[in-house]
């Protein structure tokens, strides 16, 4: 028997920006982790990350990352997701600035 | 210092119109991401974790007021309003947009700046002495040298696609202020025994996951030679260095497997092939280029002042112990300024200060700039009597920490907070120990301390040669730090010794700080420094600070 899938949620850079985004299931990027489409079959996934993979003129880097469901929608499981998905913790730069950072417990 | 000339100009100002198409080439989807991810980098263009990243070169960390007031407007207009400077000279904005790329590129080269070899698989930015030109134990300027270095390496066709970076790091001083032994090719000025000078060559230093300490290949190589000698290292190593392996694709790996010997015999082969091809137009444009790194005309002035204010203010006389180095010329000072005020992210500078600190340049320091690799930025040049003036503009700024290799002057790599390749944060480590001693008042009594932190195994923050070496890790998904002691980036270079398990991110603190007790309770007394301390005891008494008694014989 295979080992259980961990959930995923595709991310990658924005090509202009350069700032960390989510795929949605309606097909948008968000900036938003919550947003994310979260991911629970291995074969869903490697589609996604094709269909993330082919948007060359929006994002760079696209690949998956564990999630988790949460109450307000999927959440980091990793720090370095968790980094990505607040911005630097020297300086309120980035998402935690710009409001776009969804309401995640402190880990 | 040395001025574009109108090759100079005319090649960046290519570069940046060359850049410019790729940028909307890739923006239009004519480049793919594979195609433009090796053009962007040749051009110091990274995508880091938030953002792209910028890496601009500051040649030998020698920078003008008018560039630095550049910089200024960059981080104003393109950033965030601040930049970081970086272990290796350079300046790195955190957050560009890529379409704005080719303007950045632009204004630095209307300032004759770049950020070309910053990046990818040839010789870097050639680092060399802060202290460069300044120091009163400096046999010679060693920028000219690193100048034709510049020159020479820059687009040089052969060196374009090395097997893997290569970074040289120069210094005039037989005092190694510029950690050459932890270089590619680290140059270190010496006399001979006719007292003419010129550099002991070390090859296949490094630090990153295998740290190595460069072994001496040449004990003497007459100045006049350095251009064929260093191309001779690059040509044996273009051609041994593996290709096939990334983690031993390093100049101090080929060491390794073909030996000391064997490299040095090859490269004084080459180097006899090479020498004859030179013909002496190198030494021409040495002399050129010589001429351009003339001292200041130093002002022969009374330094009373500085006495009066030195007796007089506590406050300027903590700084002045600090941060004020020995000058080779009578009544002046090198002053470095510190980028490690309490709590703060080491080496940023906002655009504020960056335009005070030109200011102050033109005002009391001979129009002179430099970057240091420890992150500090350096007014070489300044009269003693101007110190007090000095110290005083410094201090409406923030920028008058007196705390010059000491606790707080932390190295510290970008971490996690904006790096790609990083397993954990690093910034708050060192601003967390910073503030702490802040509180224990402690960093003056323990005195001179390096501590060095890197966010990943490549070392950017030099943790290997840190008397306290800080790494941080990613075990099981926690960040994790590792603890090395004794190492040493000077002349009596070494790689500090690993302590034990690692330490949880909140036990970091409280681990260093143990650190330091101990060595105030055993040192001889206040002259015995820290380094000196594990020296003389061992590490023994410092893993038991670590782990508690009865870890000495576990550890």
């Amino acid at each position: 028997m295979s080992r259980r899938f961990s959930p995923k949620v595709v991310t990658a850079n924005r090509l202009r920006e350069g700032d960390v985004v989510y795929l949605t299931a309606d097909d948008r990027w968000s900036p938003l982790h919550t947003e994310a489409e979260l991911i629970e079959d291995e074969a869903h996934a490697q589609l996604r990350l094709l269909h993330a993979a082919a948007q060359k003129l929006q994002v760079v880097g696209a690949y998956l990352a564990d999630a988790r469901p949460g109450p307000n929608g999927p959440e980091p499981t990793h720090f370095r997701e968790e980094f990505r998905s607040r911005g630097p913790s020297n300086y309120a730069h980035g998402k935690q600035a710009d409001g776009k950072q969804a309401e995640l417990p402190n880990v | 210092m040395y001025d574009y000339t109108d090759f100079d100009e005319s090649f960046v100002r290519a570069r940046v119109a060359q850049f410019t198409q790729q940028v909307e080439r890739r923006l239009d989807g004519s480049l793919t991401e594979e195609e433009f991810r090796p053009l962007r980098l040749m051009n110091g263009l990274y995508l880091q974790l938030h953002a792209y990243m910028l890496r601009v070169a500051i040649p030998y960390g020698t920078i003008n007021p008018r560039q630095m007031r550049q910089l200024a407007m960059i981080a104003q207009t393109y950033d965030k309003g601040y930049g970081h400077f970086t272990t290796r000279q350079n300046i790195q904005f955190n957050w560009p947009k890529l379409p704005d790329v080719p303007a950045i590129l632009s204004a630095l080269a209307d300032v004759g700046m770049h950020a070309i070899q910053t990046s990818g698989n040839t010789v870097r930015n050639v680092t060399a002495d802060h202290f460069a030109g300044a120091a009163a134990d400096e046999i010679e300027d060693p920028r000219p040298y690193a100048e034709l270095l510049r020159q020479w390496s820059t687009d040089h066709p052969e060196f374009q696609f090395l097997p893997r970076k290569f970074k040289i790091a120069i210094t005039g001083s037989p005092h190694d202020r510029a950690v050459t032994r932890a270089h590619d090719i680290g140059l270190r000025m010496v006399r001979n025994a006719a007292g003419e000078p010129g550099f002991e060559v070390l090859v296949g230093g490094g630090l990153g996951r295998t740290p190595i300490i460069g072994a001496v290949v040449r004990d003497f190589l007459p100045v006049a030679d350095l251009l064929p000698y260093v191309e001779a290292v690059l040509s044996v190593y273009n051609t041994l260095g593996r290709r096939d392996n990334k983690y031993k694709a390093r100049i101090k790996i080929t060491l390794q497997e073909t030996g000391k010997e064997e490299l040095s015999r090859m490269i004084e082969a080459r180097f006899a092939e090479m020498r004859p091809l030179f013909g002496g137009a190198d030494q021409r444009l040495l002399e050129d280029i010589r001429a351009a790194f003339a001292p200041p005309a130093f002002r022969n002035a009374p330094d009373g002042a500085f006495d009066d204010f030195y007796k007089a203010d506590p406050v300027f006389r903590a700084w002045a112990d600090t941060n004020l180095a020995a000058h080779r010329a009578p009544g002046y000072a090198i002053v470095t300024i510190s980028l490690k005020a309490h709590g703060q992210t080491p080496g940023d500078a906002t655009a504020e200060q960056m335009r005070l600190i030109a200011d102050l340049a033109e005002r009391y320091g001979h129009s002179e700039i430099r970057i240091s690799h420890e992150q500090n930025v350096i007014l070489p040049h300044v009269h003693k009597s101007d110190l007090p003036a000095l110290h005083a503009a410094l201090s409406q700024a923030g920028l008058a920490t007196a705390n010059i290799g000491l606790v707080s002057d932390i190295i510290a790599c970008p971490g996690m907070d904006y790096c790609a390749l990083a397993t954990a944060r690093s910034i708050p480590v060192a601003q967390e120990i910073a503030t702490r001693f802040q509180e224990l008042d402690l960093e003056h009594e323990i005195g001179p301390l390096k501590i060095k932190i890197s966010g990943c195994i490549n070392a950017c923050g030099h943790h290997h040669v840190g008397h306290i070496g800080i790494l941080g890790l990613d075990r099981a998904g926690v960040e994790n730090y590792q603890i090395t002691l004794g190492g040493d980036g000077t002349e009596t270079a070494a790689i500090g010794e690993k302590m034990g398990p690692g330490f949880a991110y909140d036990q970091v603190v409280p681990a260093v700080e143990r650190l330091l007790r101990t060595y105030l309770d055993l040192r001889t007394d206040a002259g015995e420094t820290f380094l000196a301390a594990t020296r003389r005891l061992g590490l023994g008494p410092f893993k038991t600070a670590l782990y508690g008694e009865g870890a000495r014989d576990a550890a």
